[in-house]
C-alpha cells in the first residue's frame, strides 16, 4: 500500500485531542484501531487496479488539511429552507456533525439517541461497526477514527413506526472543516420504519462530510431509506452505507443527488437471509463542474432473494457522473431474481458519464438482467410530441421532468415527494433537444 | 358548387436516405371526405401519411403539399399539428415518466394557444378528457400512467383515437391504425373515427386490409403501388381488391406488385 504521510499527518493532532476527551472509554480502542488502519491505507487513489475508485479522483480531498468542525448556532429556519421537513415527522438535526438537541424531536416510540451522549454516558453500542470493513476503505476508517456523534436508532420487535425519522446533517460550510457523522439503525424483527438521511448546506469554501451508515434489518422487518444530498458546489461529500438483510426482510432505498463538488455514495446491501428483497433507486442531477459517483452493490448470499437496482442521471454543464453497480449472486443464492439499470440523460456535450453496471453470477438457477443507457432523446419521441402541436421546448421540458419524475414519483412520503419535486424541477435547466 | 379541397398533393416525390419511396403522388382530399389509401407492404402508404405530418428523416425532392391553400412542406410538425393535421401513429411512442394527463393537456393547450385562447383550466380539461375517454372506452387508470408505457397494442391505438377526439383536428391521418387490433378494439377505434367524421372533417386512412373499411366507409379508395397511385375508385374498389388481391392490380394496371 502506498500511503501519503502528509494525508495522515493532517488528522493526527485532531485525533489526539479527541481521544484525550474520552480517555478509557469504550470508543477509544475502536478509534485507535481505525486510525492505525487509516495510517496504513490512506485515502483511496485512482491508481490502476482500484476498480472501486477508478473514475473518482479524491486527490483534491486528500490535499486539504481538514480540521474537525465545531457546532454552530444555525437557526431552525435555515435548516428548514434546505431540508425536507414536516412537523408530523420525528426530526433530528445535526449541525457540522454535532447533535442539536434544541432543534430535534424526541420520541418514546423507539430508541433514538445521539452517539455523543452514548459515549459520554459510557454506553457501548452493540454491533456498531459490524457492517463496516475499515481495512478496505480509507474514508470509513477515517470516519471511525473520529467516531464522535451521530444517531443510534433501534426499533423494537414488531413495532411499526408511522412517521418518518428525518435526520438532517447540516453543514454551514466553515472553510476546510470535516464532519464524520455516524448512523446506526437496527430494525427489530417484524418492525417497520422510514428513515430520511439528509446532507445539506455547505458554504463558499471547501469542506468535507464523511458519513458512515449501518443498517441492520432483522427477520420480517421493513426499512425504507431515503437519502438526499444537496450541498454547495464547494462541498465534498463521501457517504458509506452498509445494509444487512435477514430472512424475509425488505430494504427500499431512494437516493437523490442534487449537489456537491465531489459526491460519492457507496452503498452495499448484503442479502443474508432467504426471501429478502431490496429495491435501490436513485436520481442524480449534476451540473457545472460537479462530480457524482454512485457505487451501489448488492450481494446475494442466500437463496430466493430479489433485488432491483434502478438509477437515473441527468447531466449538464461539464459535470461528470459515475455509476458502478455490481450485483453479486453467490453460489448458495439460488432462485435469485435481480434487475439493474442505469439510464442517463446528457444535456451537454461537455458532460460525461461512466456507467459500469456489472453482474457476477455464481449460482446457476437465477434470473438477472442489467443494462445501462446514456444519450439523448430520439427523434421519434420528439416527433410524436411535436405532431400533437407541442413545441420542442415544451416537449424537452416534459421529457426531462418525466425522466426525473420516474424516480421521484415512487417516493411514498407525500411531504418528501413534494419537496423533491420542487427541489429538482425548479433546478433542472431549460433545454431544447435537437436531432 | 366546385369541390373545396382541404389538402392537395401535387407530384410528390419523397425519399429516405436517397431511396425514392414516393414517386409522384397526386391526391386531393375535399372537406368532409374520407379517403382510404390501400397498398401492399412497402408501397409507400405510411410514408405518405408521415410526410404530410412532417416527420423528420424524409426528404421531399419534388412536388408540393397544399393545405388550406398554403404549401406546408417547409413547416415544422408542431405548426402543421396546430393548423389541424393529426397523425394517428402506426407505432405510438412510449414516453416514460411523462404522464398521459400532462401530455394531453400540453397538446390541447398548444392548439388553444395557436387559436388565441388561454390554457384550459384543470377542471374543464378533466371534464373534457373524461368525456372523450369514455368514448374510446379507455381504462381510467391509463390516463394517470406514463404515455403508452406498458400499454397493450390495443390500448396504444385507443390512446391515439383519444387524442384525435381531444384535439379535434381538421385532417385525420390514420397510419395503419387497424393493424394488430382484435375485433373489439377495431370496433372502438372505428367508432372513434366515425364520431370524428363530419362535414367539416377529412380523413385519410392508410391500410393494408379492407377489414377496417367495413366499419369506416370511405368515399374514395386509392391503390398505392411502388410509390404511385395506380388506381382510384369508390368504396367498391376496396371490396374488389379484397376479393381479387393485389395481384389483380398488377394485371389490370401492368404494375409490378410485390406481396
Amino acid at each position: 500500500m502506498v500511503t501519503n504521510a502528509s494525508e495522515v499527518d493532517h488528522y493526527a493532532s485532531d485525533f489526539k485531542q479527541l481521544q484525550a476527551l474520552n480517555d478509557n472509554n469504550w470508543v477509544s480502542p475502536i478509534r485507535s484501531h481505525a486510525m492505525e488502519t487509516f495510517a496504513g491505507i490512506g485515502l483511496p487513489t485512482t491508481r490502476k487496479g482500484n476498480e472501486k475508485w477508478k473514475y473518482t479522483n479524491v486527490a483534491p480531498i486528500a490535499r486539504i488539511p481538514f480540521a474537525l468542525s465545531s457546532s454552530s448556532n444555525t437557526s431552525i429556519d435555515v435548516i428548514k429552507s434546505v431540508a425536507p421537513w414536516s412537523d408530523s415527522w420525528t426530526n433530528v438535526v445535526f449541525v457540522n456533525g454535532f447533535y442539536r438537541k434544541d432543534l430535534s424531536d424526541q420520541s418514546d416510540e423507539f430508541e433514538l439517541t445521539n452517539l455523543a451522549e452514548l459515549i459520554e454516558e459510557r454506553i457501548p453500542v452493540e454491533n456498531l461497526g459490524s457492517l463496516t470493513d475499515i481495512s478496505d476503505d480509507g474514508f470509513a476508517a477515517l470516519n471511525t477514527s473520529f467516531l464522535q456523534d451521530g444517531i443510534v436508532l433501534k426499533v423494537g420487535k414488531g413495532k411499526t413506526v408511522e412517521f418518518p425519522i428525518n435526520v438532517v446533517f447540516f453543514s454551514d460550510g466553515s472553510p476546510s472543516t470535516v464532519a464524520h457523522p455516524r448512523i446506526f439503525v437496527k430494525a427489530g424483527r417484524g418492525s417497520s420504519v422510514s428513515v430520511i438521511e439528509n446532507y445539506v448546506g455547505g458554504g463558499g469554501d471547501y469542506s468535507l462530510t464523511n458519513s458512515v451508515s449501518e443498517i441492520l434489518v432483522e427477520e420480517d422487518a421493513v426499512v425504507n431509506h431515503y437519502r438526499f444530498l444537496s450541498e454547495s458546489e464547494h462541498t465534498y461529500d463521501v457517504g458509506y452505507g452498509r445494509v444487512k438483510l435477514s430472512d424475509n426482510s425488505v430494504f427500499n432505498s431512494r437516493s437523490f443527488f442534487k449537489g456537491a463538488n465531489i459526491g460519492r455514495y457507496d452503498l452495499n446491501v448484503l442479502i443474508d437471509g432467504e426471501y429478502a428483497s431490496c429495491d435501490l433507486q436513485g436520481l442524480y442531477f449534476t451540473s457545472g463542474d460537479q462530480h457524482m459517483d454512485n457505487f451501489i452493490n448488492i450481494d446475494h448470499a442466500k437463496p430466493y432473494g430479489t433485488s432491483n437496482l434502478f438509477y437515473k442521471g441527468i447531466l449538464d454543464g461539464k459535470s461528470r457522473a459515475v455509476f458502478g453497480g455490481t450485483v453479486l449472486v453467490r453460489k448458495p443464492a439460488q432462485k435469485t431474481d435481480s434487475v439493474q439499470s442505469d439510464k442517463n440523460l446528457i444535456l451537454s456535450a461537455d458532460a460525461e458519464v461512466d456507467s459500469k453496471p456489472a453482474l457476477f453470477i455464481y449460482a446457476d438457477d437465477v434470473k438477472c438482467a442489467h443494462g445501462a443507457t446514456a444519450g439523448n432523446v430520439d427523434a421519434d419521441t420528439l416527433f410524436y410530441m411535436r405532431s400533437r402541436g407541442i413545441d420542442l421546448e415544451t416537449a424537452s421540458r416534459l421529457l426531462i421532468y418525466g425522466f426525473a419524475g420516474e424516480v421521484i414519483d415512487k417516493v411514498e412520503i407525500p411531504e418528501l415527494r413534494d419537496f423533491l419535486e420542487e427541489a429538482f424541477l425548479t433546478s433542472l435547466p431549460s433545454y431544447k433537444f435537437e436531432f | 358548387m366546385s369541390k373545396h379541397n382541404l389538402i392537395e398533393i401535387k407530384n410528390l416525390h419523397a425519399s429516405v436516405e436517397d431511396i425514392e419511396i414516393l414517386k409522384g403522388i397526386n391526391l386531393e382530399v375535399g372537406v368532409g371526405e374520407v379517403h382510404a389509401i390501400m397498398g401492399p407492404n412497402g408501397s409507400g402508404k405510411s410514408t405518405l401519411a408521415n410526410v404530410i405530418a412532417g416527420r423528420p428523416g424524409y426528404s421531399v425532392t419534388e412536388g408540393e403539399i397544399i393545405y388550406e391553400g398554403d404549401n406546408i412542406l417547409a413547416k415544422e410538425p408542431e405548426i402543421r399539428a396546430r393548423a389541424g393535421i393529426f397523425l394517428a401513429f402506426q407505432y405510438p411512442v412510449e414516453l416514460p415518466g411523462v404522464r398521459t394527463w400532462q401530455f394531453l393537456k400540453a397538446a390541447v393547450d398548444a392548439i388553444r394557444k395557436e387559436n388565441g385562447d388561454e390554457e384550459m383550466g384543470v377542471r374543464d380539461f378533466d371534464k373534457l378528457l373524461e368525456e372523450k375517454r369514455q368514448l374510446v372506452e379507455m381504462d381510467p387508470d391509463l390516463v394517470k400512467r406514463s404515455v403508452n408505457e406498458g400499454f397493450s397494442g390495443g390500448e396504444k391505438k385507443r390512446n391515439e383515437i383519444l387524442q384525435l377526439a381531444l384535439l379535434d383536428p381538421k385532417l385525420a391521418l390514420l397510419d395503419e391504425t387497424d393493424s394488430g387490433l382484435d375485433i373489439d378494439a377495431l370496433r372502438i377505434v372505428s367508432e372513434g373515427v366515425n364520431n370524428f367524421k363530419g362535414p367539416q372533417k377529412s380523413v385519410l386512412l392508410v391500410t393494408h386490409y379492407q377489414r377496417i373499411l367495413d366499419y369506416i366507409s370511405p368515399d374514395y379508395v386509392h391503390v398505392l403501388v411502388d410509390g404511385k397511385i395506380v388506381k382510384s375508385g369508390g368504396a367498391e374498389l376496396a371490396l374488389e381488391l379484397e376479393q381479387k388481391g393485389y395481384e389483380w392490380i398488377r394485371e389490370s394496371t401492368g404494375t409490378e406488385v410485390q406481396t
